[in-house]
This record gives C-alpha cells, structure tokens and sequence, in this order.
C-alpha cells in the first residue's frame, strides 16, 4: 500500500480564489459498502441487500452517503496535509450512488476549488462530485485553516 | 404522515462515553480507502502536532448516528425508518477526533419540518469528551420520503 506523506501546512498567503485542487477519481464496489458498513455501523440493508434496495424503489444497492462524503474529504484533506485543517464540513446529498454487483460497481469524480479567502487565514473550498453525468453532491464545502 | 412538531428543541441524555481506539480508527480509514499516515501512525500524527492518531473528517459519524438513534427510533416520533435517506450532512470541529479520547453525546432535536409531503427532520449531537471539552457538532438531516 502507498502511503501519503503528511506536509506542512499550505500558506494562506499563496492561495487565491479560483485555485483549483488536484481533483481525484474513486472507485466504489459492493466490497467497499460492506467495509464501510462494518467500520461504521450503518447496516442499513439498501447498503448490501439488493433486493431489500429494489423493494423500496431504488435502482440498485446504493453507497453510503457518508461513503461519498469521505472520498470528497480526500481531495481536502490530500491538498491540504493535515486533515485537522479542516474546521467545517458540509454536503447535501443529491442522487443516490447506485452500486451494481458487475465487477466494476461506481465511480466518482471529485474536484474542488477555494471559493472565498475567509478571516483568520481560512478559506472555502467547494467540491463537486459526480458519478457519471449526474452530480451526488450539492452545497459540499469545507472551511480549512491554512498557515 | 406529518412528524409532531414539538419534538423540536427536544434534548436528549448524554450518550454512555466512546472510548476511541487507534485499532477503530485504522479500520474505518481503511474502509474510506484513506491511506493517511496519520490515521495510523502515532508518529506520523505526533509530527502533524497531534498527541496520537486523529481520525478522518466523518468518523465522529460513527457517534453521532447511534446517538441519533434515540430520537429516530423514538415511537413517540412515529418516524417510518424504512424511508428514511440522509439528505443532508454537516460538521463543524473544534479539533480532530482522536486516539484516546473518551467522548460522549448530546443529541438535540434541531429542526423538523414537512416538505412537499416528505418529512425532515434535522438533529444537532454536540461530541465532547467526558471533561466536557468540545470536540465536534455534528448535524445530520434525515428525509422520510412521503407515500407517493
């Protein structure tokens, strides 16, 4: 396994509005949900139980929100170094990810880009995230203090 | 069917404390996908400034959703869980939450409201540890999509 090298702060001071961070790609299959499920507690069955999923009018089993949360935090926090940067955090979750049991399951691409310089050498940052044509998330933000 | 409305402002006890283990912090960046080092090694952490392992942003999750629990499964709230989503998702931290801590939850009955016939309803979980320093405020709304 790869293993990220914590940095240094990035400077406020360097950063303006419109800088964009590297965006990045993730995958999400079934064995991801089961993971997820067992590391948060969330069992709820249209996470792993397709036929659970369908009954209740969903395409398909879908990913935790909170799953989908946690990729776009990455484009944050691996732009940033350390993740305790990150003093405020928010998404609206949009669409459903569905995540087929085909060998491939879903992907999700997140970008993000500081929107505003805030006061005490705080920035936001707002994410997209999409899965296909359609965006997962909305109002996703985060507020990072820089050094 | 409509949510009673004076469930708002409702609060609920403290949650018995969590203690948090590096063990529990590992496996749930593992099942993020999230190889940051200082989500594993206490070193790597210590040289971040933090006295041991913290954990990534939407771990507190962990605790405020059991703590939530209480109002969601309250039958004086008459929730129907099994249409429920989680529509919305927000936390604002104090500090990361980290190895050793001993942390407990107030839940709050922040807002509940009906929308187009679907019911939702937002909860407040102030996470701080035992000695009551705050450590995050997670706000979770649920939607429970109407009979259509």
């Amino acid at each position: 396994m790869a293993l990220s090298t914590p940095r240094q702060r990035l400077s406020y001071d360097t950063i303006e509005v419109g800088t964009r961070l590297p965006a990045q790609s993730f995958s999400i299959q079934r064995e991801n949900l089961i993971r997820y499920a067992g590391a948060s507690g969330d069992f709820n069955p249209i996470h792993w139980n397709e036929r659970v999923a369908v009954s209740v009018g969903l395409p398909n089993v879908i990913a935790h929100g909170m799953v989908t949360m946690a990729q776009a935090a990455r484009v944050v926090t691996d732009w940033v170094g350390d993740p305790a940067a990150v003093v405020e955090y928010g998404v609206r979750f949009t669409k459903p990810v569905a995540v087929p049991d085909d060998g491939f399951g879903a992907r999700v691409e997140v970008s993000g880009v500081v929107a505003e310089k805030l006061d005490g050498r705080r920035v936001r940052v707002d994410l997209t995230a999409c899965c296909g044509d359609e965006k997962v998330l909305s109002a996703a933000r985060a507020v990072v203090q820089l050094g | 069917m409509a949510l009673d409305p004076s469930f708002a402002g409702r609060v609920y006890p403290p949650t018995a404390p969590y203690q948090v283990g590096r063990e529990k912090i590992r496996e749930f960046a593992e099942a993020i996908g999230d190889d940051h080092l200082a989500y594993r090694d206490p070193d790597a952490a210590k040289a971040l400034g933090h006295p041991d392992v913290i954990a990534p942003p939407t771990f507190p999750i962990v605790l405020s959703m059991r703590a939530a629990d209480q109002v969601v499964s309250d039958p004086e709230l008459g929730l129907d869980y099994s249409r429920v989503v989680h529509g919305e998702q927000r936390f604002e931290y104090s500090r990361p939450v980290r190895a050793g801590d001993r942390l407990t939850v107030v839940v709050k009955v922040a807002n509940i409201r009906s929308v187009a016939g679907n019911d939702i309803i937002t909860t407040q979980g102030e996470i701080t540890t035992e000695d009551g320093e705050h450590v995050v405020t997670a706000y979770s709304t649920l939607v429970a999509r109407g009979e259509s």
